[in-house]
């Protein structure tokens, strides 16, 4: 066995499956604020990724300020989607809800194509050094900074919901709506900031992943990539979430390791996440820190 | 607004569920500072007419005003911003939160600082505010004596302590009028007794003016200043306790269909 490539892929795994987990958080987000299954996740990190390209190529912003750009962009576009195509649909059944957030990301995905192309772009080089060494392995600086990001991300959440009003708020909502409203919080606003929260967070994502590979539809991809990471987590919880994008990030290269060296069936990296998430709604459909549905009647 | 106005006033509020009458006409007033108790049997729209002034369902027909001003439209959350805070008959806790964040959800519409302006947290405003809000919680805390629990996730605590903390959340909104659904229903009776001290004392010190929904009739007729008694969504009687017990209406809505019943006794007396 090739330990040091086991290794390295391993490290690979963890850094994309801290993305992951970064959209899955994102997905949580929405999903408990406000009931959505959004299907539109992948296409949040497709449009920020785009964006913030176009701002630094069109425009020849430096990094930050494009970046910075991006975010506000974002939390606008978040908004605008919440009051604007959501906002009506609540109270209507989950499934026009599902179908809509369907009907969004297709709307995305080939708007995105209509404007900048069908091809993969890549973004202007951010880092002068190709490759750093970290404790032997080899690592691209973007990759350090995706990590980095994830993690700076990971902790802002934590802060927001344990520390913050609007977090509190969000927390409440997420509970009972008509016990918030009695408190004094708004539950459509809190709606709207969970959307808004959820596409500046997913861009960020889109921005990394598009700086490493360059933004192409492909992007969209993490939108589904999500679902093993939360079914596996748990669907309404945000630490499972992070937990379980960093175990489909690693299953994903594990997988590939295997195909590589054994199987050679060559499709293993795509098709191993998916696996994973049916074994885990044969054996614990909760996830592993989701609640319970338990109705009285 | 003159001082001996009434703090809540309903005018002839009905409440219509397609065919089902759960309210009809019922109009009363609430002093201010006064505890006001609604009784009547399972069913008689006791926590309706508490739903309509909270703003969770919107009377068919009737006006509420709330300290002079039309609330009847008015959306759940500004009346809980303008001074309604409540209860639930069936605790309605934020079961994995803790106490303390329980309480501090309460808080949120007195809360200036939001996400944004929190950031700055150091550079002014936000810290104060913090420390103040922390202070009135602490406050709410000691009061109802739920120090021991105030970092356990409220879900994991006694029913008894359950109910007060849900009393600490609604008084944190600082409201004017706090609806109280049941807030001694599966107490014991060393848990009510104390429930009933809490609830005299937001009553005396506190100011705020009480609108309960009670079963026990001891508690009740003990600290209510006047009582409302609904069946089948009507207002049947109001007054002091001790005259709304003596009401015959009254107790032919409790014991049942029997005018004889009630008109017996005076003819038993004559020879």
């Amino acid at each position: 066995m090739d330990w040091t490539l086991l290794l390295q892929l391993t490290l690979n795994g963890l850094i994309v499956g801290a993305l992951y987990g970064v959209v899955a958080m994102s997905f949580v987000l929405i999903y408990k604020a406000s009931q959505v299954v959004n299907f539109a996740q992948g296409e949040f990190l497709l449009v920020g990724a785009w964006v913030c390209w176009w701002l630094l190529t069109e425009w020849q912003l430096p990094f930050w300020a494009g970046f910075l750009v991006t975010l506000a962009f974002m939390t606008a576009f978040g908004l605008i989607l919440q009051v604007v195509v959501l906002r009506p649909l609540i109270g209507e059944p989950v499934i026009s809800v599902i179908m809509a957030t369907i009907g969004l990301g297709i709307f995305f995905q080939a708007l995105m194509k209509w404007i900048f192309g069908v091809f993969a772009k890549p973004f202007p080089p951010i880092f002068s050094t190709e490759r750093v060494n970290v404790l032997g392995l080899e690592v691209q600086p973007v990759y350090l900074m995706s990590l980095g990001i994830s993690i700076l991300i990971m902790a802002g959440f934590a802060w927001f919901f344990t520390a913050s009003k609007h977090g509190l708020a969000m927390r409440a909502t997420a509970f009972d709506q008509q016990v918030a409203q009695s408190l004094g919080i708004s539950v459509p606003k809190v709606f709207a900031m969970s959307w808004a929260i959820s596409a500046v967070v997913s861009s960020v994502a889109g921005i990394v992943v598009g700086v490493v590979n360059g933004v192409s539809s492909a992007l969209s991809f993490y939108g589904i990539k999500v679902f093993p990471a939360v079914i596996l987590g748990g669907l309404d919880s945000v630490a499972g979430a992070v937990l379980g994008g960093l175990i489909v990030g690693v299953l994903e290269n594990w997988a590939q390791y295997l195909d590589a060296g054994w199987l050679n069936w060559g499709n293993m990296v795509t098709i191993a996440p998916f696996y994973a998430l049916i074994l885990i709604l044969l054996i614990k459909p909760y996830g592993l820190f989701g609640t319970k549905n338990i109705e009285r009647v | 607004m003159a001082p001996d106005a009434p703090i809540l006033a309903a005018e002839q509020v009905s409440l219509r569920f397609g065919g089902v009458r759960a309210l009809t006409d019922v109009s009363f007033e609430i002093r201010r500072g006064e505890v006001f108790s609604i009784i009547g049997p399972n069913g008689a729209g006791k926590t309706s007419m508490v739903n309509c002034i909270s703003g969770r369902y919107r009377p068919t027909a009737g006006r509420i005003r709330f300290d002079g001003e039309d609330i009847t439209r008015l959306p759940t959350r500004k009346r809980a911003a303008i001074g309604i805070g409540r209860t639930f008959q069936n605790l309605a806790l934020f079961g994995h939160m803790t106490v303390l964040d329980n309480i501090m959800v309460g808080r949120h519409h007195l809360m200036r600082h939001g996400f944004l302006s929190g950031m700055a947290y150091w550079l002014g405003g936000a810290q104060r505010e913090e420390i103040a809000h922390r202070r009135e919680v602490e406050e709410i805390i000691d009061f109802l004596e739920i120090q021991h629990v105030r970092k356990a996730p409220a879900g994991t605590l006694s029913y008894g302590l359950r109910k007060r903390v849900e009393l600490a959340r609604a008084i944190a909104l600082r409201p004017k009028l706090i609806l109280l659904d049941e807030p001694m229903a599966g107490m014991n009776l060393e848990e009510k007794e104390d429930m009933a001290r809490y609830i005299l004392d937001l009553n005396e010190e506190w100011g705020m003016t009480v609108l309960m929904i009670e079963h026990d009739m001891g508690v009740v007729m003990d600290i209510s200043h006047r009582v409302m008694v609904l069946d089948f969504g009507k207002k049947i009687a109001e007054g002091a306790p001790d005259a709304v017990l003596a009401d015959p209406h009254v107790r032919r809505a409790y014991l049942g269909e029997a005018d004889e019943v009630v008109s017996e006794p005076e003819e038993a007396l004559a020879p």
